[in-house]
């Protein structure tokens, strides 16, 4: 009985230790993130009741992207290669190919009417800084969702999820665990940026899935003026992303819960045949 | 040379040549620990195992890891952690390990102090466990620094700053210890050097002795009493064991220690392998970066009662600005332990329920800790500096008024007598 009330006040103290110095103080000091809006609600809607013409998409893209983003599934090579093209825009425009898989409509939409807008980065763009990419707001909404079709009609049947995360992220962000280095150099993106852009190898550790929900949804909400967009990804892509985070920054996580188990099992048998030993024991002592 | 007969067995065998039975003997089956203990009683061979499990988990991640502030981060969190087989396991078993054994050290130590089982011959088990536990806390604190993440560095950073505010040879100190004028690659390296060599040794050496101080004044009991071992054990092996007042080292004491031990072990392998973030904490998951200073800076917990004590102090006193008076109270906070025995200056050996001024005091003690520690962790802002501040202040107190405490208490009792 005594034993067991000292046991009681142990776990007493500790619990309450434990839950100061971790659940409290990280609640503390990390605010809960936001809620991943997929939704994208803060864009208007440019017209999603338009049912877009894919073919007029087609032309549309065809006189005015291609130009600077290759579409390699649609036979547009890229131009220049990566370096020549991160020391023209600042950071390698990326391949259209995919466009379709990776953003939300709505939000692909917007993008091309005020890119810099989309992304929530006003503040790094400005008249003599202006945005690589123009915005097309002088196209009518029909010949906007036009091009949304069109991407809409060309997209990848499935993407795997490490390209998921080359076509979303791969421009910019390196993932060495993985062998991926990004396509922009890291130097054009540092004077591009203001910052260089982290290797992402160990994200899902430091940052954990939570924060990269809410922080890869919109940066600006953790991460106020950060030059990092908001890419607009779907949930989908989203979750396939972060998936992918796990694979290289965590890729024993499968072997250790299955193995968890087994181990703590050996050592309830374990305590079992002490407890019986002791008894044993104690038998001639008590 | 004394006569060999050929041996019956291996036993004896070993037996002529060492003298293994007397040898077991005195350090096993005819060892005498008193019979009147709980599972607190546990903890000094749960530390033993732990340490043990820190060692051998510690030598298989020394096989990979990597001294070099371009290397090391990878050959942790990429080689150790993803390509080495169970690298993963060793290393959160080293990491898990390293927390877990403080939270034991703790545990041990305060109830040394709630029993008072550092008086009355027993200073030098007292004194020799606070040695270990001083070369422990340099262990992790050099340890912490190896996987070279943001809280490794800074941590290391504004650690060896603290020894900058010693007058005179301050500034020359901090530059000796770090090996360069910011923490740096020889840092690291010479850091590695303790961590695996310099203080193991000296831990391996303080255990040793801290086992054989226990020798001659014996292990205190539940209640305190003093008895005579010689009558006590000789009615143990006359076949009266359930009247002896002691059992024996191997199988009574042990048998109980290492029940304790697996029972234990379910916990801390739970830890291993569910929940470890905190005792490898994120921000460790970026790699150090010099010109980056984290948002939030603290250091692990088992640090944090005594960072606190350094850090409450935020404002200058009769002209000694907050930082030095910082400097004092945690230089006064990481010695007083030491001193206890002397401290302590009741001759009463009594489990704290049993002294009344005592144990208010370990009890005022014990919440002042925690909350040391909890503020130690939070963003000194606010009311936060004055909790800290105020916690600071009364750890001081505590110890300052303690030798009048049981002085007065030793007076008390003296009357009753």
């Amino acid at each position: 009985m005594r034993e067991f009330k000292i046991l009681v006040v142990l776990f007493a103290i500790v619990g309450f230790t434990y839950y100061g110095i971790e659940p409290y103080a990280h609640h503390i000091m990390h605010p809960e993130p936001v809620e991943a809006d997929f939704n994208f609600k803060d864009l208007k809607d440019i017209d999603s009741s338009l049912k877009g013409d894919a073919q007029n998409g087609k032309t549309l893209v065809e006189a005015n992207c291609v130009a600077c983003h290759s579409i390699e599934s649609q036979g547009h090579m890229p131009l220049m290669d990566d370096a020549t093209n991160a020391a023209s825009y600042g950071v390698v425009p990326p391949d259209l190919s995919t466009a379709g898989n990776l953003y939300n409509k709505n939000y692909l939409a917007n993008f091309i009417a005020n890119p810099a807008k989309a992304m929530h980065l006003e503040h790094k763009y400005s008249e003599t800084k202006p945005f690589p990419m123009p915005s097309y707001n002088w196209m009518t909404p029909k010949e906007i969702m036009d091009i949304v079709a069109y991407f809409e009609s060309i997209k990848a049947k499935e993407l795997t999820h490490k390209e998921s995360f080359e076509n979303a992220c791969g421009r910019c962000h390196s993932m060495a665990y993985a062998g991926i280095s990004a396509k922009t150099p890291g130097k054009v993106a540092t004077s591009h940026f203001g910052s260089t852009p982290p290797d992402l190898s160990q994200y899902i550790k430091s940052r954990g899935e939570h924060y990269l929900h809410s922080f890869i949804n919109d940066p600006q909400n953790l991460l106020k003026g950060t030059a990092m967009p908001r890419v607009g990804l779907t949930q989908e892509t989203q979750e396939d992303v972060i998936a992918f985070m796990e694979e290289t920054g965590d890729r024993k996580k499968d072997e250790r819960n299955a193995l968890g188990i087994w181990v703590i099992l050996f050592f309830v048998l374990m305590s079992g045949l002490a407890i019986a030993w002791k008894r044993e024991i104690w038998k001639d002592l008590h | 040379m004394a006569e060999f007969n050929k041996a019956e067995n291996l036993g004896e065998w070993f037996d002529q040549r060492l003298n293994t039975k007397a040898f077991w003997k005195t350090m096993m089956s005819e060892y005498w620990i008193p019979k009147d203990i709980n599972f607190l009683w546990a903890m000094g061979a749960l530390l033993a195992t732990l340490f043990g499990i820190l060692l051998i988990s510690g030598i298989f991640l020394l096989m990979y890891y990597k001294p070099d502030v371009n290397l090391a981060f990878d050959s942790v969190n990429y080689t150790i952690m993803q390509e080495v087989g169970y690298g993963w396991l060793f290393r959160h078993i080293h990491a898990v390990g390293a927390s877990i054994v403080f939270l034991v050290i703790y545990i041990h130590m305060f109830t040394g102090i709630y029993y008072g089982s550092y008086k009355k011959g027993r200073e030098m088990i007292w004194i020799s466990g606070m040695i270990i536990f001083m070369t422990f806390s340099a262990e992790g604190f050099s340890g912490y620094m190896l996987p070279w993440g943001q809280m490794s560095y800074w941590a290391a950073y504004v650690i060896t700053e603290i020894f900058g505010g010693i007058p005179f040879i301050g500034g020359d100190l901090v530059v000796w210890i770090r090996g360069n004028f910011y923490v740096s690659d020889a840092t690291l390296t010479r850091f590695f050097m303790l961590h695996v060599l310099l203080l193991p040794l000296g831990i391996l050496g303080a255990i040793v002795f801290h086992f054989y101080t226990l020798r001659f004044p014996h292990v205190n009991n539940q209640e305190g009493d003093f008895f005579d071992y010689e009558v006590e054990s000789k009615k143990f092996l006359d076949g009266n064991k359930k009247e002896s007042k002691v059992i024996n080292f191997w199988p009574g004491f042990l048998s109980k220690d290492i029940m304790v031990i697996n029972i234990f072990m379910i916990f801390f392998f739970y830890l291993v392998f569910y929940h470890y973030n905190f005792a490898m904490d994120p921000i460790n998951f970026d790699k150090a970066n010099g010109l980056k200073t984290p948002e939030h800076i603290y250091p692990e917990w088992y640090f944090l009662w005594s960072y606190e004590v350094l850090r409450g102090w935020f404002f200058s006193i009769a002209g000694i600005s907050g930082k030095d008076l910082g400097l004092m109270a945690f230089a006064f906070a990481n010695g007083i332990f030491l001193v206890m025995p002397w401290l302590d200056r009741s001759p009463t050996v009594a489990p704290a329920n049993r002294r009344p001024y005592f144990k208010i005091w370990f009890w005022l003690l014990m919440l002042d800790l925690v909350i040391l520690t909890i503020f130690g962790k939070l963003p000194p802002t606010g009311s936060n500096a004055w909790v800290g501040f105020f916690a600071s202040a009364s750890f001081l107190i505590l110890f300052i008024s303690l030798p009048f405490i049981t002085n007065m208490e030793a007076k008390k009792a003296g009357g009753k007598q």
